[in-house]
């Protein structure tokens, strides 16, 4: 049985505006222990596609498909029964340590109640494995910073918390949406080598979220690249960074700064904006940036084709090669 | 922190002076004085009261003296309760506010942040489109409209509850003018915490705690109720004022022996001292409680504490 199964899910925001699409069927699955990290740009529905596992969607979003965890559907449960999943066996760390701790309460008191609600442990011998849980996450003096409040800790060293409270009930998942994105580049690597080292330790499934290639070379065992909600292409890390098939992909990874360039060499871009979520467009969604499109990429929308052992493309292009 | 309360109770001396000059120099230049009455009097006593109060002699001899006075801690004598000094009068009225003013405070207090709370949990619902309509009536009554309404409903029709007086502040005679000093405020306080816990619910901290899988209860009560109360606090001072203010007509149209009456009957006197002693104890009063409320805010958030 797969860790995480994902199938078929729509998730669309109704506005006064109109409705918007952030996610439009997608599927997709992990296994246990395993990274998956899912590119995109900001708005290709990759943080809802992370809020709609956790339960998080906002009051006006509306969710179709299935999402399936330890074979379990989490789409058709009532609250109290997926508080007793999310935080226990699916764990999430956040963008922005700064917002997403409260600043109201001691590390230690976000810290306990976690371990207090799902494992009913007395204060004291959760606040001894909160400790324990610092240590791992390697904050230098936890016993005693554990009283403290998240303002007193630089950036990096609340992202370590984050990460060390969610690790708590020591989860069967992560969801980690850019979690390095608010930092700086070397505490990011510091961060992403620490979720490497505790992912080692605990044998947990990571499911990485970020707009960062580098990132999700760094931690990924496969890559998902997202756009306006669907499902680009699917591969294992090494595969879709030295053979890309989608045109997206490939834009995106001509579009990383090298260093090993000519000096002076302007940065490659793929030209045009993302599309609106307004409505659904009748083709392809990356049709109007896309350089090598075919008339009928306007018209139907590509469907994932599998091309190698688990590398799955939606691409008309390739529909042609084959 | 002693230092910082200190700093802030010494920075209050000048407000208070200004206050003080205001008040003094305000009210002398108002017609009248306060011995002038339906028929005048002969002028040899008006000249003998006159010196007696030391009204002959120039406005800013006057206004040393005063000063002078208060500096031992002397209001001075009242003009109109002749009997009375100042201190007195405000030792005596002072108690009587102070209980009405509280518990109106407390009331508003309570009624509003709960009344706050579920509109922001039930947004944009039936319940918080009630409750919203109920806050817009009670900013919009003014406590002179409210308090007759009020007297007549329950007084005068219903005979449930007395139509004034004090009896020592018993429970009967306490609820009408509690009533309408707190219900403009329990509005304000309604839709500022509506708001601030809209806000607070929206934030990433609050999506953390429910990451977290906790209970909604525990969301609500351990990890907004906090941050959204911040707001409310420091409305807390302006509200306090706002009582006050609002206890000089209510004492009024209620015949409660307060310092609101005193304040009210001393204008109409033109009981220069009296008028003074009130307008100065209260303005450090809402010195103090600002101050109060700052502390308080202090202890609520933890980032303020070592600034």
């Amino acid at each position: 049985m797969k860790l995480l199964e994902v199938e078929k899910l729509r998730v669309r925001f109704e506005t006064a505006d109109g409705p918007v699409h952030a996610v439009n069927g997608l599927s997709f699955s992990l296994e246990k222990g395993e990274t998956l990290g899912i590119v995109g740009e900001s708005g290709s529905g990759k943080s809802q596609t992370a809020l709609a596992i956790m339960g998080l969607l906002a009051d006006n979003a509306r969710l179709r498909g299935s999402i399936r965890f330890r074979g379990q559907e989490l789409t058709r449960l009532k609250r109290n029964a997926m508080n007793r999943i999310r935080g226990d066996r699916i764990a999430m760390i956040f963008q922005d340590p700064q917002s997403s701790l409260n600043a109201h309460l001691t590390i230690e008191r976000q810290m306990t109640e976690v371990l207090e609600h799902h494992r009913g442990m007395p204060r004291r011998a959760a606040r001894k494995r909160a400790v324990e849980m610092l240590e791992a996450v390697q904050i230098p003096d936890a016993a005693r910073r554990i009283r403290r409040y998240p303002h007193e800790f630089s950036g990096g060293m609340r992202q370590r918390v984050m990460i060390a409270m969610a690790l708590l009930c020591r989860p069967d998942l992560l969801i980690a949406d850019e979690p390095t994105t608010a930092l700086d580049v070397t505490v990011q690597a510091q961060i992403l080598r620490l979720l490497r080292d505790l992912q080692r330790e605990f044998g947990m499934a990571i499911l990485l979220i970020t707009h960062d290639l580098g990132v999700v070379a760094a931690l990924s065992d496969r890559v998902q690249v997202m756009y306006a909600g669907r499902l680009c292409e699917s591969a294992p890390a090494d595969v879709l960074f030295q053979r890309p098939l989608h045109p997206y992909s490939r834009g995106l990874l001509a579009s990383m700064p090298r260093l090993d360039g000519p000096p002076g060499e302007p940065l490659r871009t793929i030209p045009g904006t993302p599309p609106t979520l307004f409505g659904q467009p009748s083709g392809c969604p990356f049709a109007p940036r896309c350089p090598e499109r075919l008339p009928r990429c306007e018209e139907t929308p590509p469907a994932p084709l599998e091309k190698d052992e688990g590398h799955r493309v939606a691409c008309h292009l390739l529909e042609e090669e084959q | 922190m002693l230092r910082y309360s200190l700093k802030r109770l010494l920075g209050a001396i000048p407000t208070l002076l200004v206050l003080l000059t205001l008040a003094f120099f305000m009210m002398r230049l108002a017609p009248g004085g306060p011995f002038d009455g339906e028929k005048s009097l002969p002028p040899e006593i008006q000249a003998n009261l006159d010196r007696k109060y030391h009204l002959d002699e120039p406005l800013w001899r006057q206004y040393g003296r005063y000063l002078w006075d208060l500096l031992h801690g002397d209001f001075g004598p009242s003009f109109q309760y002749r009997d009375y000094s100042v201190n007195e009068l405000i030792a005596s009225g002072f108690p009587v506010s102070l209980r009405l003013g509280s518990i109106s405070i407390l009331l508003a207090l309570l009624v509003g942040l709960a009344l706050g709370t579920l509109a922001a949990l039930r947004q944009n619902r039936p319940a918080d489109h009630r409750i919203m309509a109920l806050a817009m009536t009670g900013i919009s009554i003014p406590n002179f409209v409210l308090a007759p309404l009020l007297i007549l409903l329950f007084a005068v029709h219903l005979g449930w509850l007395p139509a004034g007086g004090w009896e020592g502040g018993r429970g009967r005679n306490l609820v009408l003018p509690v009533v309408t000093l707190a219900l403009p405020q329990i509005a304000y306080i309604a839709r500022l915490m509506r708001g601030s816990m809209i806000e607070v619910l929206r934030g990433d901290a609050i999506r953390t705690a429910r990451a977290k899988g906790l209970p909604e209860r525990t969301v609500i009560l351990r990890h907004a109720l906090k941050p959204a109360l911040l707001p409310v606090v420091s409305f807390l001072g302006p509200a306090t004022a706002a009582v006050i203010t609002g206890s000089v007509v209510v004492e009024q149209i209620f015949g409660i022996p307060g310092l609101g009456r005193h304040f009210v009957q001393g204008a109409l006197n033109r009981d220069y001292t009296l008028v003074m002693g009130v307008v100065l104890f209260y303005g450090a009063l809402v010195v103090l409680l600002n101050f109060i409320v700052d502390l308080l805010y202090a202890a609520l958030d933890p980032r303020v504490r070592y600034r």
